[in-house]
């Protein structure tokens, strides 16, 4: 019951965030210079061109109603037709998240794979060499752009090893062994940094925890200090960590925009900057809100995810 | 041989003293209770027993339980000694127990951590050991998290993980300065008599004096990590020996002696007061509840006159705080001071709030660290119309300063140059200075030591005969309440239970919760010829 | 004082120094092009090397840094100018409406990252500097919006500030009086910490175009240009590389150990 109702309280908000997040987008769009139609095709458009693409955009009905009949699209899967492409967007998005999607979760895998164990390395030997020697190597993590350890990861692994390629991507077709390979690298780069980070809110989640009351009661009761951070710390200093977690799928979406640069992905951040160069304002307006939908729902799952860890949140709601 | 024997404990953290040649026995069954003034080393002693120090700490000296020097054992051996052998219950039940975890989780993990057994018996038992404690399984069922329960049910909780295996000795430090009266009486009672049972040695921490004669075998006085004395309860109490033994018990049996006053024009007027608070709603589509944190109360304050007040946590004394000063509108009734409304309309009505001042019970968040000691005491002035400046407003610091037991010189420091006696005194000359009609004490000598908090009761008599203060006492606390005040209210859940002249009430009283209070009470037996 | 404290103010102020000296001298014309010494490796004439139109590395570099600090400069202020009396106001008004638009309005604007921010306001109005402080200022508002009225609810809390209540100040006056000034050691903190992003954020935005624009010098398009050079001229690439790793692990240095020697809190646990 607690939980239904927790559930349906995120759920109202993760509603309402949608909808103000797309009048957002809708609004900054429609603010381009001059009007969407003449802004796409440029100064040199012809007339006609312009008027045809005004119709098609339904620039000659009211704003609310574009807006409306835009988003009754995108709920109905109808995501418009690319001007550039002459292709439905919803189709060239499918094709390009199955390479942004999997890249940003085995990111994600590989960052909670490094971080969590050093983390909770670096917290029980607390200002010993170990926490010392982690700490550092986090502070040089978190200094890195991934984009230039990327180009770092290709000069020594790709022209120097040849071990993996210096781009593209092989496609799902050719096996999950082929397209993991070819996502190794960029999952590297995009991994390292936030790796870096999330062990550090580990460690500092767990020290907070570790200076509990109710961590001395487990001494107390005569458990190991190794068996009170397993049975009592681990799952109280999850509340920040998942909140970090949350955060970073949604940074690593985005980030994996300037990592398929790099690494030449056909993902959703090629689709995206090519579409700014050819100012497909119609693909631009699809995809952000699609992005920022991932990060709402990921938001979302992560509130979830905090009432099943902590009870006291699922009392207050 | 004893149970328990520390030897010339010597204890250091980061080459800060601690402890010193502590030395004393416990022996099974008995009930030994260690006392003393904060930064006596009491709990420390407590931690050594258990070899649960913080890093850094240093020993020497021995702790025998029964044949064995513990010092000497290496962790793994400790980790089987805690919980089995010694039990510990902490201070605040509030953040002792692992807010994820289910209570019948955490009883059962002590069973399960020593004894190689089934989880299903290791919960049977822990059942069994939470209705020793008294938590019924029907009403407390193990599935419980510690957020469902009340501060005294938690403490049963920590209560019951601590003696789940029947441990040789239990360690209680300061178990229930957090509880209300009548909830501690309760949880000594259970400590006693699971002691008694188990024939179970027990150690008990406390500051309270109270508690120490009312309970103990035994008695150990410690000051600045020594032992200043120790002896049998009874001889102790009739033979005190060390100074500060005979200082410390008559600084809590400390009475002052209130100049006489003709209260009869009325100051303060409540009539009628109601607040509501919502709560969260019960269902999904359900309508938010509504809780009355104050119910239909009516008192007057006389000019002149000393008001008690009292009652436990959650009874509303800290939403009628807010109320009085005007901090918060009511939701039916008024209240007026000198006959003017505190709170009219939407706002605060500031004429009225510059007769009236009040002084909390925290001395440390009582003052914004980043300000000087001047600053922060006259920064009542902002009430007054035309605040004095130059000469008159140096003038009325150094009054207030020196009306309180400090000097001029002291206006110019920062607040954590000085003890937490000091910053309550600064406290009272911050509302002192713009001689108010009205003093509020929320509190105030709560967080105190005894020795100290007998100074400040001593220093609120002479401003009485100085300043001719008319105050509104609230406290948990009734020995304190009982010397302060000239007239007393009684109040429980939101409304006033009894009221009438202090010395009356406490010697006859008549409403039944006034009586349990007061017999929940600890009292100190009446000890002749002591001195502060 | 510790050691990684000054080991990162020295690299902070070594990263400002070489901006401000960039003003007045630098080893050669940043924007002169030598066709004949491009893609050399470091040497005694070009220091840290040059690059495919022959121009001197450690001299873009300086100039560079110009553009660095500007941006994140900018982009703290702006997150630092509506975050934090957001966040005062939000913990002044505590549970009410207001406080939940604030904190919502946040939320919102973390649900776009400031790459996106940066994708929209280019795609609409055109790359450039502007547009990348913008963009990641916008995404520091409930940064610091967030973590002051964190700060400020518990001070909110204390008796001092109750204190002032009953000295009859408004929340206005208190926010600034009390609450305000007991909140900058974390707001320095973190604006440091915000500053180091800054920096690597205007590197990305800069290095996929949405960024500084020719012939602004970048950091991170001095790395796009690289990216093509990597196999045969690698110190174009690691150059700016190790300009922005030096200077943000300084910033992050000088942050922490800020946060260890301004918070009494930490004091005391060393203690």
């Amino acid at each position: 019951m607690l939980m239904l109702r927790y559930t349906l309280k995120r759920l109202l908000s993760l509603v309402i965030s949608l909808a103000v997040a797309s009048v957002v987008i809708f609004t900054v769009i429609e603010v381009a210079p001059g009007d969407p139609a003449s802004f796409m095709l440029g100064m040199n458009a012809q007339p006609e061109t312009l008027a045809a693409l005004r119709t098609e955009l339904g620039l000659d009905t009211s704003k609310p109603e574009r807006y409306f009949s835009w988003v009754a699209g995108m709920l109905s899967g109808d995501f418009g037709t690319s001007y550039t492409y002459r292709t439905p967007v919803a189709d060239m998005v499918q094709q390009r998240m199955w390479v942004s999607l999997p890249l940003a979760l085995y990111a994600l895998t590989l960052s909670t794979l490094i971080a969590f164990p050093a983390g909770i390395y670096a917290a029980s030997r607390r200002g010993r060499a170990g926490d010392v020697g982690v700490m550092g190597a986090t502070q040089l993590g978190v200094a890195i752009p991934n984009f230039w350890f990327a180009m770092m990861l290709v000069l020594l692994f790709s022209i120097k090893l040849r071990w993996f390629a210096a781009g593209g991507f092989v496609g799902w077709d050719k096996g999950l062994f082929a397209g993991l390979h070819s996502l190794t690298l960029p999952a590297i780069a995009l991994a390292l940094p936030q790796a870096a980070i999330l062990a550090r809110v580990m460690r500092s989640a767990l020290l907070d925890v570790l200076g509990e009351d109710f961590m001395r009661t487990a001494r107390a009761k005569g458990l190991t200090a190794r068996q009170a951070l397993w049975r009592h710390g681990l799952r109280n200093a999850m509340i920040p960590v998942l909140t970090i977690i949350g955060l970073q799928f949604s940074f690593l979406l985005a980030g994996g925009i300037i990592i398929e640069q790099v690494f030449y992905l056909p993902g959703l951040g090629r689709l995206i900057f090519q579409s700014i160069s050819a100012r497909d304002l119609i693909v631009v307006e699809s995809v952000t809100m699609l992005l920022v939908f991932a990060v709402i729902f990921v938001n979302f799952t992560v509130d979830l995810a905090y009432a099943a860890v902590d009870p006291r949140l699922r009392a207050r709601a | 041989m004893s149970l328990l024997s520390v030897q010339n404990l010597t204890l250091s953290i980061h080459s800060f003293d601690i402890l010193h040649d502590v030395s004393f026995n416990i022996d099974a069954g008995e009930i030994v209770a260690i006392t003393g003034e904060s930064g006596s080393g009491k709990s420390m002693t407590a931690l050594a027993a258990m070899q649960l120090l913080p890093q850094g700490a240093r020993t020497t000296g021995r702790i025998m339980l029964g044949e064995d020097d513990i010092t000497t054992w290496d962790e793994p051996a400790l980790c089987g000694l805690r919980g089995n052998d010694i039990g510990m219950v902490f201070q605040e039940p509030m953040t002792a127990l692992n807010p994820v975890k289910t209570i019948g989780d955490q009883v059962a993990e002590t069973i399960l951590v020593h004894e190689r057994t089934t989880k299903a018996q290791a919960h049977k038992r822990a059942a069994e050991t939470l209705e020793r404690v008294g938590l019924p399984n029907d009403r407390f069922p193990l599935s419980r998290f510690p957020h469902e329960l009340s501060g005294g049910q938690r403490q049963r909780v920590v209560i019951a993980m601590a003696i789940a295996l029947r441990p040789r000795l239990l360690i209680a430090d300061e178990p229930t300065t957090a509880l209300d009266v009548t909830t501690q009486a309760q949880i000594l009672a259970l400590l006693v008599r699971l002691a008694r049972e188990d024939g179970m040695g027990l150690m008990m921490i406390t500051h309270d004096l109270a508690v120490v004669a009312a309970m103990a075998d035994r008695i150990i006085v410690m000051r600045k990590g020594e032992v200043v004395e120790q002896g049998a309860t009874v001889q102790l109490l009739h033979d005190m020996q060390h100074p500060y033994t005979k200082m410390l018990f008559a600084a809590s049996a400390h009475e002052v002696t209130l100049p006489d006053t003709n209260a009869t024009a009325p100051l303060l007027e409540v009539k009628g007061v109601c607040r509501d608070y919502r709560t969260p709603r019960k269902t999904v589509f359900g309508k938010p509840g509504k809780f009355r944190a104050v119910n239909n109360l009516s008192f007057s304050l006389n000019r002149g006159e000393r008001l008690g007040l009292v009652g436990e946590s959650g009874c509303g004394k800290s939403t009628l705080t807010r109320a009085l000063l005007g901090l918060e509108a009511v939701s039916e009734g008024t209240i007026t001071l000198r006959g003017e409304p505190v709170f009219t309309g939407t706002k605060p009505n500031l004429a009225v709030r510059r007769h009236m001042q009040v002084v909390f019970q925290d001395p440390y968040g009582s003052f914004n660290p980043r300000h000087r000691v001047a600053r922060q005491i006259t920064e009542p002035f902002y009430l007054l119309d035309t605040p004095p400046t130059g000469a008159a407003r140096q003038q009325a610091i150094d009054d207030a300063l020196i009306a309180v037991g400090l000097t001029p010189a002291d206006a110019d420091k920062y607040i954590h140059e000085f003890s937490g006696g000091q910053r309550q005194r600064i406290a009272i000359a911050r509302a002192l200075i713009i001689r108010p009609d009205l003093i509020i004490f929320d509190e105030a000598v709560s967080a105190l030591d005894v020795s100290v908090r007998a100074q400040i009761l001593d220093l609120l008599a002479e401003l009485c005969a100085s300043h001719n203060l008319s105050y509104l006492f609230i406290s948990h606390d009734l020995s304190v309440v009982r010397t302060i005040t000239d007239r007393v209210l009684v109040m429980k859940s939101g409304e006033i239970v009894e009221q009438g002249k202090t010395e009356e009430i406490f010697t006859n009283p008549q409403h039944p919760y006034t009586k349990s209070l007061i017999d929940a009470a600890p009292v100190l037996p009446d000890l002749k010829g002591l001195t502060a | 004082m510790n050691r990684s404290l000054i080991l990162g103010c020295l690299l902070s102020a070594l990263f400002i120094l070489a901006a401000l000296v960039s003003f007045v001298w630098t080893p050669f014309d940043a924007e002169a092009l030598n066709i004949p010494v491009r893609l050399k490796g470091p040497n005694n004439t070009n220091l840290l090397g040059t690059d495919h139109f022959g121009r001197d590395i450690l001299s873009l570099l300086m100039v560079g840094a110009r553009t660095s600090i500007a941006v994140a400069l900018v982009a703290v202020g702006i997150g630092m100018g509506l975050g934090v009396p957001l966040g005062l106001w939000a913990a002044a008004r505590r549970g009410s409406l207001i406080d939940e638009v604030i904190m919502r309005g946040n939320d919102l604007v973390f649900a776009f990252p400031s790459l996106v921010i940066a994708i929209l306001i280019t795609a609409v109005f055109g790359a450039g500097a502007i547009n990348a402080i913008i963009a990641i200022g916008i995404f520091n508002i409930p940064v610091f919006a967030r973590i002051t009225r964190g700060a400020a609810l518990s001070l909110w809390e204390r008796e001092f500030i109750l204190a002032a209540r009953v000295a009859g100040k408004s929340a206005a006056r208190i926010s600034f009086e009390h609450i305000l000034p007991n909140v900058t050691n974390l707001l320095i903190v973190q604006g440091t910490i915000q500053f180091s992003l800054g920096i690597l954020a205007e590197a990305g935005l800069s290095y996929v175009g949405l960024g500084a624009q020719p012939p602004t010098p970048s950091w991170g398009r001095m790395l796009a240009d690289a990216q093509t050079m990597v196999s045969i001229a690698p110190h174009m690439a690691l150059m700016p590389g190790f300009a922005i790793i030096l200077t943000v692990l300084g910033l992050n240095l000088m942050g922490d150990g800020l946060r260890d020697l301004l918070d009494p809190r930490l004091r005391r646990m060393r203690t």
